[in-house]
């Protein structure tokens, strides 16, 4: 277990490093759908196969699906000029990334570091009772509030991309001119 | 069982390579996935906090960060899809006024 772990670690970091490296955004997309799927993989090793499942489906399906359509949509193709220059910014960049990493590995590996106290949830029960079942009565008893607001916010969100991604329709910079340009002719 | 230690430390070198990425690239769509590369780093930690722990709080909250990730994608990708109708570009070196 701790060696597929390991394997599931190892390429989750090559796919996250290629994400920031491929210069292709499509080739960057999959790169990131394969540390997704990497993620789901390690979720089941962490006896959460609900998660996994969810995490496959929204993420790796539906999210990174609408990134996909979105960049091929805008046919981007390798248009930024992505050579790494060693210039100030980016060497900056990098040790305020490296620095960030140092800092969290520090304290998650300090002998200071303890857990609280023990929840309820051991694996025997949610071998027995089931994760989607817990899930489900915790999501309708104790987070009831969060849950209908975040349907709120899920609906605003929906709403506000159909608003924004709108073509205007007698604006000037949408099909306006386009539809005027024959008149002159 | 795997050691909380190692699942930390996974979690932090992908958010660390989210930020670095964030930094580093200039095409908007691709520091977009960086984002979600540390929002998914950060589902990791409370996932691996929930298994060490026995609790199912953190699972909630990865339902959550997921539902919120989902909404942050779909009016980002629209707002992007406006400034490259506007500006032809997506490169953020250029994108620098609210307004044009």
């Amino acid at each position: 277990m701790l060696i597929a772990f390991y394997v599931m670690g190892l390429m989750c970091v090559i796919g996250a490093l290629a994400l920031i490296v491929v210069p292709n955004p499509v080739y960057c997309a999959l790169s990131l759908v394969g540390t997704l799927f990497t993620l789901a993989g390690i979720f089941i090793l962490l006896n959460q196969e609900f998660v996994a499942a969810i995490q496959i489906l929204i993420y790796a399906g539906a999210i990174m699906v609408l990134f996909l359509f979105v960049i091929m949509l805008l046919n981007l193709r390798t248009d930024e000029a992505f050579h790494i220059r060693w210039t100030l910014p980016k060497a900056v960049g990098a040790v305020v990334a490296t620095g960030i990493l140092a800092q969290l590995v520090s304290v998650f590996s300090s002998p200071a570091a303890r857990l609280g106290p023990m929840g309820e949830y051991p694996v025997e029960r949610l071998a027995k009772d089931g994760a989607v079942q817990i899930v489900g009565d915790l999501l309708f008893t104790r987070y009831v509030l969060p849950f209908e607001v975040i349907s709120v916010l899920l609906m605003v969100a929906v709403m506000g991309a159909v608003v924004l991604a709108k073509r205007p329709a007698e604006g000037p910079a949408g099909e306006a001119p386009a539809a005027k340009a024959p008149e002159h002719k | 069982m795997i050691p909380i230690s190692h699942l930390l430390t996974l979690s932090a070198i992908l958010f660390a390579i989210g930020v670095g990425g964030v930094i580093l690239r200039r095409n908007a769509i691709i520091v977009f996935m960086c984002v979600e590369l540390m929002l998914n780093a950060v589902n990791l930690a409370f996932v691996s906090f929930s298994y060490a722990m026995n609790s199912m709080t953190g699972i909630m909250f990865v339902f959550f960060v997921l539902v919120v990730a989902a909404a942050e994608a779909v009016v980002g990708l629209a707002i992007m899809l406006q400034i490259f109708r506007g500006k032809g570009t997506l490169n953020i070196d250029e994108i620098n006024l609210m307004k044009w």
